[in-house]
């Protein structure tokens, strides 16, 4: 029960924070819709169809809504540093509840947030000539917080080993664009030059913004956007077991480093 | 289990706590009981071990030797019953400044574990006692230094703590904000027999404490009322300027075996009774004396005398910092 608390208390005051900051919401919206639009209208004509009846920006669309999921979810990380940077962490850290709730709800909390702004993403669908219907929508629901809770768990423990606003910020601009780019949001996942495929296939955003793709493109086995591990064409339910299998690992880490850290 | 029953009587009993960085020894052996209701003053110059003790009594690091234990709890092994039995107002502050005040509060009620029906009484009950009531729904960040500071004590004080930590709570804040916030301290403490431990760099602060300890090089050097410390100092002290401080110097030494202390605008020197010293002194003296001062020792003598440093220099030299750092910060908004 006690932790139950803990938990809530720290989501509700990230919650309240974002609220507060209507500008933020604006702000991390307008990366996504640039690429969306202005990227996504400008190649879609001379680009075609990538698949049967997808063009560009249809094909790019998914890949925006994880795009949107990664930049808030690493948000978590930076607040944690930002509480440290303006005190408010010493709060947190002397206060009567246990750290690794801490770390959950800060998780949470991101997740939240990211799933507002994956659904406000969701509501450009029919600029873009695409008709979801209300199980796709409520399917992608889920994996975008288990997407966000994945990567917010990997910011926040990225945040308890480095201490400095600034490094932490550098940090962060290293791994949210290559991770972007990395991830099949603007090209699909298969036929790369080795290196590349490489980096595609282990870069955990990759297994988000797949079955992302998958739901709401409904494309089934052998669609040229699957990817292919080892031979064998992952499943929507074989990429989310190993986002899941990433976001334990990570939360884990993330409540053991938050318990120790000071 | 003799051991236990003494230590369960004082409300902060430290024992032989140590702490190391390293090769740096922070804390070095430090010993001392607090009763209950007490205002402890624990002072010492920057870098002398305060922080470091603060900080493992309320449960921020762990003590490399030693033990120490808040109204009966081990500030290591019973980590949540410390910090349920402690209230903070750190040195920095520690608020969320996008929050209002009584959001501030309200997190800290929860993270606390006020009761939901006691919980928005008790914050209207402390924003009172801290004239904060009617800018409650404000953000902190339109708050002013003073107010941002009472703010924390009220919330320092949310939960009822046993023990309230104060580090250097009125630092720079103007004296009528200092008296205020001093009020709903002692205001408090004879409502709920809450214990002070407090840092200061104020003398006049340092005074209103029951019991000081002095700490310098990790050791405490010095624990008694602010009484008998001013007059551990002894004597009376008095300060002259003369045309040629170094011959005066000299002079004092020749004549009355006195080692003056010459910080080269003025000579500093003591002794037993100032006032029956002095006239035949003037008379006497070979330097010509421009100016004289007498004084009954204060705190800061004994400071001086035990540590080596003045505790204004301290102030001085951090007041500087603190302010670097907060416009650092504000530069990055």
């Amino acid at each position: 029960m006690n932790n139950l608390r803990g938990v809530y208390t720290i989501w509700y005051r990230d919650i309240l924070r974002f609220w507060h900051d209507k500008m933020r919401m604006v702000g991390s919206l307008f990366f996504p819709l640039l690429f969306l639009f202005v990227f996504g209208s400008g190649l879609s004509t001379s680009m075609g169809l990538l698949g049967p009846g997808v063009d560009f920006t249809q094909f790019m669309f998914p890949g925006v809504i994880g795009m949107t999921v990664l930049m808030s979810a690493f948000m978590a990380g930076v607040s944690v540093v930002w509480d440290r940077e303006f005190g408010f962490l010493k709060e947190v850290l002397v206060a009567p509840i246990n750290r690794a709730t801490v770390a959950i709800g800060k998780t949470l909390g991101a997740a939240t947030i990211a799933l507002i702004q994956g659904i406000v993403i969701l509501l450009f669908a029919p600029l873009i000539g695409m008709s979801l219907s209300l199980l796709t929508i409520l399917s992608v629901l889920p994996l975008m917080i288990l997407m966000a809770a994945a990567l917010g768990s990997l910011g926040i423990l990225m945040a308890t080993r480095i201490k400095s606003m600034e490094a932490f910020q550098m940090v962060m601009q290293l791994f949210t664009f290559p991770m972007i780019f990395l991830s099949g949001v603007f090209f699909p996942p298969e036929g790369l030059p080795s290196w590349m495929n490489f980096l595609v296939k282990i870069n955990p955003a990759t297994y988000g913004i797949t079955p992302i793709r998958q739901v709401i493109l409904g494309t089934g086995a052998g669609s040229p956007f699957d990817i292919v591990l080892f031979g064998h064409t992952m499943t929507l339910w074989n990429n989310v077991a190993v986002l899941a299998a990433f976001g334990v690992v990570m939360i884990i880490l993330a409540m053991w480093s938050f318990s120790i850290q000071k | 289990m003799v051991d236990d029953i003494t230590m369960a009587d004082y409300i902060i009993s430290v024992e032989n706590l140590e702490k190391k960085f390293g090769e740096l020894v922070a804390v070095n052996g430090v010993s001392f009981s607090v009763e209950p209701g007490e205002i402890f003053g624990f002072l010492g110059p920057n870098g002398a071990g305060k922080s470091t003790t603060i900080n493992i009594l309320c449960t921020l690091i762990k003590p490399t030797a030693g033990r120490a234990t808040i109204n009966g709890f081990d500030v290591v092994h019973q980590q949540s019953h410390v910090r349920q039995s402690i209230g903070l107002v750190f040195q920095d502050p520690s608020l969320d400044e996008r929050l209002s005040g009584l959001q501030n509060l309200r997190f800290h009620a929860r993270v606390y574990n006020l009761p939901a029906k006691i919980r928005e009484q008790r914050i209207e009950e402390v924003l009172n006692m801290v004239e904060l009531w009617d800018r409650r729904k404000n953000r902190v960040s339109t708050y002013s230094g003073g107010m941002k500071r009472r703010l924390e004590i009220a919330r320092g004080l949310l939960h009822y703590p046993r023990v309230l930590f104060l580090d250097e709570p009125t630092l720079g804040l103007d004296p009528q904000t200092r008296n205020r916030i001093w009020d709903y301290i002692i205001q408090m403490r004879k409502r709920e027999g809450t214990t002070i431990f407090l840092t200061t760099h104020y003398m006049d602060e340092a005074e209103k404490a029951d019991r000081i300890a002095i700490i310098d090089h990790g050791k405490i050097v010095a624990l008694d009322t602010p009484g008998k410390l001013k007059s551990m100092v002894g004597k009376d002290i008095i300060t002259i300027k003369t045309d040629d401080n170094h011959k005066a110097a000299e002079e004092m030494k020749e004549r009355y075996q006195i080692e003056a202390r010459n910080d080269g605008e003025e000579l500093t020197f003591e002794v037993a009774k100032g006032a029956k010293f002095l006239p035949s002194f003037i008379k006497g003296f070979g330097t010509t004396v421009l100016s004289v001062r007498l004084r009954r020792p204060s705190l800061d003598d004994a400071f001086l005398k035990l540590t080596g440093h003045e505790i204004r220099e301290e102030e001085a030299s951090f007041n500087i910092k603190t302010m670097a750092r907060q416009h650092g910060r504000r530069m990055r908004h």
